[in-house]
């Protein structure tokens, strides 16, 4: 099933309809969400059964967004790695570009909850934070 | 800071809790809400947290602190509250045995083999996964072969990749979480193959799992061989008839080095047993009344052990609860009195709690055997309300309240989810 997608940099333009559909991740009911867009704009979205649907179909033709969750490197703690996360949803087309760049660093323990580990990542204008405190590791 | 601190162990504990994952540390908590002074949290790993640390995306908390957090954050912030109510915490302990009144017999590097005595017992081992035994896949046994929860340790904790080329049985969310974070990590995932004519992980899984990276969901597909001397080097997988049959002949051979199973999780109840505690069959864990007591005085039970939940908030809530109840037994309160039973009917597998009251506000839980929109909960012929759905992969869950029982002296209750038109009264 093929149902998300960034928009296409090659919308057609000049009044013609582009047709896009999404599977709602709103509820299990998971509706099959139509979005009908003229330039670029969307003029009709059909097939949800609520209006978290019709909201969800825009976002996704617009701006689709993904949390992104990885785990970056770390020296003399706990674990070698530590789960990190975007502070707020990433555009889904930097999704993997953000991994990999965050895949390149190294971090020392100790690190706490909440402290940045990449500060507007790669210019996206989100920082990248840890999601747990890592002690250092007294055996090591 | 999640962090272990040496103890040395009261020998007049309320409440000991077994498993100091979420279930745990919200037991936990609820005892000492509920009044217990000596609590003490047991888990056998180095940290507390259980599987959580481990679940390092998004998805969490909804219900219970109201905002999305991340698996690890979610713990964190149980145990900041746990160090916070300064609740004893054994960490590298494994609980050996126990018995009610007597408290619990446990194994650590820091207390060697210790009785610790406890009013009251919480459960709260959790779950652990299916692996590739209970499924019984032909082919030959290569290193290779691992449950999508212990490749999610692997990379998320460990920071080792499971393989290069990575096929996953079983589209339950650990597998569709995993596909996702291989791919995030480089690694190339051939498909997720599911044996169901249907997904039974969540939508949103599905879209951000596997519609975003290109992983292609294979419906009604299994994996028919394993193949490969000392490594995996490939699989078939092949089609499933309505029928349940699997069509080798008419299936693909596929290379990899790697297969994920993710096919459903098992209650972690060998502890429960030793207890000879009342089972129940349908969900593989303890029976349990409306307090979340097991059928042993003292014994109270709460998280996977009871019945695999989806979400770990409704885990904490259950847990709490729990909790709750065994910190008030330990100190000397009644449990309340249940007077309802209540028995899976039509597309209903099994309902936690057993029994509920008359005249109390509980909050039950069911799981469907077969997914239905617009449908009707029955309880017996005393109650039915609408639901908009009832999914196999995600728990129903309802409040009932004493009005809805109205007029109800008592006994069993059949629990029915059926087509809303059967279910309409006149
Ligand atoms: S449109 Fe509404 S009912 Fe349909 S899947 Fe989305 S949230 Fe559920």
């Amino acid at each position: 099933m093929s149902t998300a997608g960034s928009p296409p940099p090659d919308r057609p333009s000049g009044g013609e309809v582009e047709h896009r559909t999404y599977l709602c991740t709103g509820c299990p009911l998971g509706c099959r969400l139509e979005v009908d867009a003229v330039d670029g704009d969307v003029v009709e979205v059909r097939g949800f059964s609520c209006k978290r649907g019709d909201a969800y179909a825009r976002q996704e033709y617009t701006d689709p967004r993904r949390p992104l969750a990885t785990t970056v490197a770390v020296r003399g703690g706990r674990w070698p790695r530590l789960p990190v996360k975007s502070a707020e949803a990433l555009p889904k087309a930097l999704l993997s570009d953000v991994a990999a760049y965050l895949h390149t660093l190294h971090l020392d323990a100790p690190v706490k909850l909440g402290d940045v580990v990449a500060h507007d990542v790669l210019g996206s204008g989100i920082d990248v934070v840890a999601t747990r405190d890592l002690p250092a590791d007294l055996d090591a | 800071m999640i962090s272990d601190r040496p103890q040395d162990l009261r020998t007049d504990y309320d409440v000991t809790v077994v498993g100091g994952g979420p279930a745990g540390m919200a037991a936990a908590l609820g005892a000492r809400a509920a009044g217990a002074e000596r609590v003490l949290l047991l888990d056998r790993d180095q940290e507390a947290g259980g599987i959580l640390n481990q679940c390092i995306h998004a998805g969490f908390g909804l219900h219970w602190f109201g905002e999305e957090l991340t698996g690890p954050e979610y713990a964190q912030r149980f145990f900041e509250n746990v160090l916070e109510e300064d609740l004893d915490v054994l960490l590298g302990a494994y609980v050996l045995d126990a018995a009610a009144g007597d408290g619990v017999r446990v194994a650590s590097p820091t207390v060697g083999l210790a009785t610790v005595p406890s009013r009251a017992i919480v459960l709260a081992m959790g779950a652990r996964e299916r692996t590739r035994a209970a499924v019984r896949i032909p082919g030959s046994r290569p290193e290779g072969v691992m449950t999508a929860g212990f490749a999610q340790k692997l990379v998320n904790q460990e920071g080792y990749l499971p393989g290069r080329r990575v096929a996953i049985l079983g589209s339950g969310d650990i597998g569709l979480i995993m596909a996702r974070r291989l791919k995030l990590e480089g690694v190339d995932v051939t498909g997720v193959y599911e044996l169901q004519p249907h997904a039974n992980g969540s939508n949103r899984n599905i879209v951000q799992c596997l519609d975003d990276f290109d992983v292609p969901l294979h419906l009604a597909t299994t994996i028919a061989e394993i193949r490969g001397r000392d490594r995996v080097e490939g699989i078939r997988v092949a089609p499933v008839g309505e029928d349940g049959r699997v069509d080798v002949a008419a299936g693909d051979d596929v290379a990899c080095d790697t297969v994920l199973t993710s096919i459903g999780l098992i209650p972690e109840n060998e502890l429960s047993r030793t207890l000879r505690l009342r089972m129940d069959p349908a969900t593989g864990g303890p029976v349990v009344g409306s307090a979340m007591e097991t059928s042993r005085d003292g014994v109270f039970a709460c998280g996977n052990v009871v019945h695999v939940h989806d979400l770990v908030d409704h885990v904490s809530q259950e847990a709490d609860l729990a909790g709750r109840s065994a910190g008030a037994y330990a100190t000397g309160s009644l449990l309340p009195e249940d007077n309802v039973r209540l028995v899976p009917g039509a597309n209903v597998r099994a309902c936690v709690p057993h029994t509920i009251s008359t005249d109390r506000t509980h909050v039950v839980h069911l799981r469907v055997a077969r997914a239905m929109e617009a449908c009707t909960l029955r309880l017996g012929d005393v109650h039915e309300r609408p639901l908009r759905y009832a999914v196999p992969g995600e728990m129903t869950t309802v409040k009932v309240r004493p009005r809805a029982l109205e007029g109800f002296a008592g006994g069993t209750l059949r629990v029915d989810v059926v087509p809303r038109e059967e279910g309409v009264k006149a």
